[in-house]
């Protein structure tokens, strides 16, 4: 596992390494097209603006209300009975909605119970194999200027739903 | 669907407070999360600002070509209606190759720039099939090194913080052939409806 950890801190500067000197032996002015990439990187980020207001803001007033935690603690008993653990479906619900809520919870989950402990492990697992189905689609369609999504939002939310099942069903196996 | 989800989002939020007696909790939580996002998107401007402009180089000199040549193969199958040598499989290829690594911030710039090469394919601002393909690869989050998880793990003294690798990457593996299967599905519901 050390040389997984080695590998990813080295590959970005190795990365831009190979590019600046791969540009030095084509001969092509390096400089002058970092700063016209970074150009569109600007436009790119006023661009998202709007769309990360819309959603964060929606994401927060129903947490703030109350709705969601009333929403868990409804279907909690129905969950129990097919072994999935209360505690992971906030987590679970929020994961595929908000990046930034679902690592917060899952520092929250490793804090309360440990991440040796099979919460912990499980948080873990399922914050780190799903990526954030609306916020890619948010930014990525959103970049592009693309209003009409057809079924990409019912293929991300699908793959979700598998993503979270398998990781219980995977944790449960491998850590007992 | 996602005016829909959005929109709800909000009702029921507000709705729920007006008889949970959270207004005031939801009159903050407008504000202060408007102002979150904010700083998050210029946040971003610094990693896009960046990663732009390296990519610009290295796709100058011809680095996303040889990527491109090199798993073409395995994209072009994924990809069908990509022509072959279109700058569109190299930014793909890119951005898959930098999720794999957790290289999340390096990752999205370059999505973004297969997306528009995508749109300039299908010129309208409906998704096409590739760019739903496209990000089916990147919901279902395909990851090697989940790095933000092993920090936080580190943080919280777990006896082993990457002892989770392995199972994320299973996990991981499944959801992405399941999101490879489940967009190929609902392509070809779409196609028997015509």
């Amino acid at each position: 596992m050390g040389m997984i950890t080695t590998i990813s801190t080295w590959i970005i500067p190795c990365f831009i390494l190979i590019v600046l000197s791969l540009a030095l032996v084509k001969k092509v002015p390096a400089y002058e097209l970092f700063v016209e990439g970074g150009k569109e990187g600007v436009k790119m980020a006023f661009s998202l603006l709007p769309f990360l207001v819309g959603m964060i803001v929606a994401i927060n007033i129903l947490r703030s209300s109350g709705a969601m935690e009333a929403f868990i603690q409804f279907i909690s008993p129905a969950l129990h009975l097919i072994g999935i653990p209360p505690d992971i479906i906030p987590l679970a619900l929020i994961r595929p909605i908000s990046g930034t809520a679902a690592l917060g919870m899952t520092t929250e989950l490793i804090a309360t119970f440990g991440p040796d402990s099979f919460i912990g492990r499980l948080a873990s697992t399922m914050q780190g194999s799903t990526d954030t189905t609306l916020y890619v689609l948010t930014v990525y369609f959103g970049a592009v200027g693309i209003k009409k999504m057809r079924y990409a939002l019912k293929v991300g939310l699908l793959a979700d739903l598998i993503a979270i099942l398998s990781s219980i069903i995977i944790v449960k196996m491998v850590f007992g | 669907m996602i005016n829909l989800i959005w929109a709800c989002m909000a009702i029921i939020g507000i709705v729920f407070a007006m008889f949970n007696g959270k207004m005031e909790e939801v009159n903050k939580a407008i504000f202060e999360s408007a102002g979150e996002a904010v700083t998050l998107s210029i946040g971003l401007i610094s990693i896009l600002v960046f990663w732009l402009g390296i990519m610009k180089i290295a796709e100058n000199a011809g680095l996303l070509l040889v990527l491109t040549k090199l798993f073409r193969p395995i994209v072009v199958r994924l990809f069908p209606e990509i022509p072959k040598d279109h700058p569109a499989i190299g930014y793909i290829l890119s951005n898959i190759t930098a999720n794999l690594f957790g290289l999340g911030n390096a990752a999205t710039p370059i999505g973004i720039k297969a997306m528009e090469q995508m749109k300039q394919l299908s010129g309208t601002d409906t998704a096409s099939r590739s760019m739903i393909t496209f990000l089916a690869l990147n919901t279902s989050g395909l990851t090697i090194v989940p790095t933000t998880v092993i920090a936080i793990r580190m943080q919280y003294h777990s006896v082993s913080p990457t002892e989770i690798v392995g199972t994320t990457i299973m996990t991981t593996c499944i959801s992405t052939l399941s999101a490879i299967f489940i967009d190929r599905f609902y392509y070809y519901k779409s196609t028997w409806r015509k």
